[in-house]
């Protein structure tokens, strides 16, 4: 059992692509679409929302994500007319960016409010990197993972909690939007799910390596993070 | 009259006539500051309330009203369908099992409808929106059951403050919603989202005469 999504677009095949593309990182979430009107128009329907919520109800609380003004609203609607609203949590966040956090986070066995929490912790994330140049990787890059990092670092991990979903959402989120290959005790530190794979405690040392133009930037952000317990106890 | 389940469903019928009668003038007003779709919106929601009244007649003011709200939230597309969804589902919530809606009661009802809108819209009085409607027509209301006012006669002072507040509309700069995205251009227009309230408003005190 675990936490269920609900997605609220204006579009009905942007709620449908968005619940597969999670569901590719979150096999075992149950992830539900409510985009479009009933009669398929673009815009948000109330009775699509709440069957999606009917739906939902029953597992371990629902999170929902919504992706524009009246989406917004008619998703606060919806959680108002619900009969039980107990469990329900509408995150602010980016659909897209904000629903694989929350997918990932559900799939690790996180709750409601652990899965709001990641995918807002994107949110955050994003606004931080918001000025770093993401340009695409090149060829090259596969090659500089043999070649030795062009930047390194060792940090240990200081919260209570250590790594699990909200600071691996922080860590992939920042790390997507930077020009470097990032690995973290060897693992892709752009991949929310690879780094929860880490199981790394509060004590345990994350070895970070980062090649490519922004090395040292991604670098500092891992370290600035875990040095700040990812702003956790 | 007593404001009974008959008064509620006349209120609904004369509402959707207002929406379908005034189809084209709200679009225009729409179209001055918005996106023009705010007349077909209503048109569209109210038929779709009227038809799921007429599937399953309700006994009671607030199951009517709960009816209506479902049925607006689910096909009015834009932002109106959550806002007045929640409003009449507030009120809605307001009456309770009341057969007989009383004064008091109505005023009740009116205030819950207005902060059902406020806190999904966000909007304050002043901000071009239907709030600027609502907020006089509740004003208005509670100082008529105040004074010993009948049904009608709070149902009037109620529909006669929202016509003058939705007018009122007319010299404001947007603050919130579509219009505001255009400034001080949306100023010299009449907000269709106050026009619509007023509209309902007034339907509400032709259903009790």
């Amino acid at each position: 059992m675990s936490v269920r999504l609900v997605v609220v677009s204006h579009s009905e095949k942007i709620a449908d692509g968005a619940v597969e593309l999670a569901a590719q990182m979150a096999p075992d979430v149950q992830i539900l679409a409510a985009g479009g009107t009933t009669d398929g128009r673009i815009g948000t329907s109330l009775e699509k929302v709440m069957e999606a919520l009917d739906k939902a109800a029953g597992g371990d609380g629902t999170v929902v994500l919504a992706d524009l003004g009246s989406a917004v609203m008619t998703a606060e609607s919806a959680i108002e007319f619900a009969e039980e609203t107990g469990g329900i949590l509408l995150a602010d966040a980016p659909l897209i960016e904000g629903l694989v956090a929350a997918a990932v986070a559900a799939q690790s066995g996180a709750d409601a409010k652990g899965v709001k929490d990641a995918a807002e912790a994107v949110a955050a994330a994003f606004a931080g990197a918001g000025g770093a140049a993401a340009e695409p990787a090149d060829h090259a890059a596969s090659a500089r993972q043999t070649a030795a990092p062009d930047a390194a670092g060792d940090f240990e991990l200081v919260n209570r909690a250590g790594m699990h979903a909200r600071p691996a959402a922080k860590i992939a989120g920042g790390i997507s939007a930077l020009d470097a290959e990032v690995t973290i005790n060897g693992i892709d530190a752009s991949s929310m799910t690879g780094l929860m794979t880490l199981a790394a405690g509060k004590g345990s040392v994350l070895r970070v390596e980062a090649t490519g133009p922004d090395a040292e930037k991604a670098v500092e952000y891992v370290g600035g993070l875990v040095r700040s317990g990812f702003g956790e106890p | 009259m007593g404001l009974d389940t008959k008064w509620t469903l006349k209120w609904l019928e004369l509402s959707a006539e207002a929406m379908k009668e005034n189809r084209s003038r709200l679009i225009d007003l729409d179209r001055a500051i918005g996106d023009s779709d705010h007349g077909e919106n209503m048109d569209r929601g109210f038929q779709a309330a009227m038809a799921k009244l007429a599937d399953a007649p309700p006994e009671t003011p607030a199951a009517a009203l709960k009816m209506t709200a479902m049925a607006l939230m689910s096909s009015v597309g834009g932002a109106a369908g959550p806002l007045y969804g929640t409003a009449f589902l507030r009120a809605s919530t307001a009456i309770g099992d009341a057969a007989d809606v009383e004064p008091s009661l109505l005023v009740d009802a009116l205030e819950a409808a207005l902060g059902g809108i406020v806190a999904r819209g966000k909007a304050e009085p002043g901000d071009k929106t239907m709030v600027d409607a609502w907020t006089p027509a509740v004003e208005a209301a509670r100082k008529a059951a105040d004074d010993g006012g009948l049904p009608e006669e709070v149902l009037r002072a109620a529909a006669d403050a929202a016509a003058a507040g939705a007018e009122a509309t007319e010299p404001l700069v947007a603050r919130k919603g579509r219009a505001s995205y255009l400034g001080e251009r949306s100023a010299g227009h009449r907000d269709p989202g106050a026009e619509s309230s007023a509209l309902i408003l007034r339907a509400a005190a032709e259903a009790a005469l």
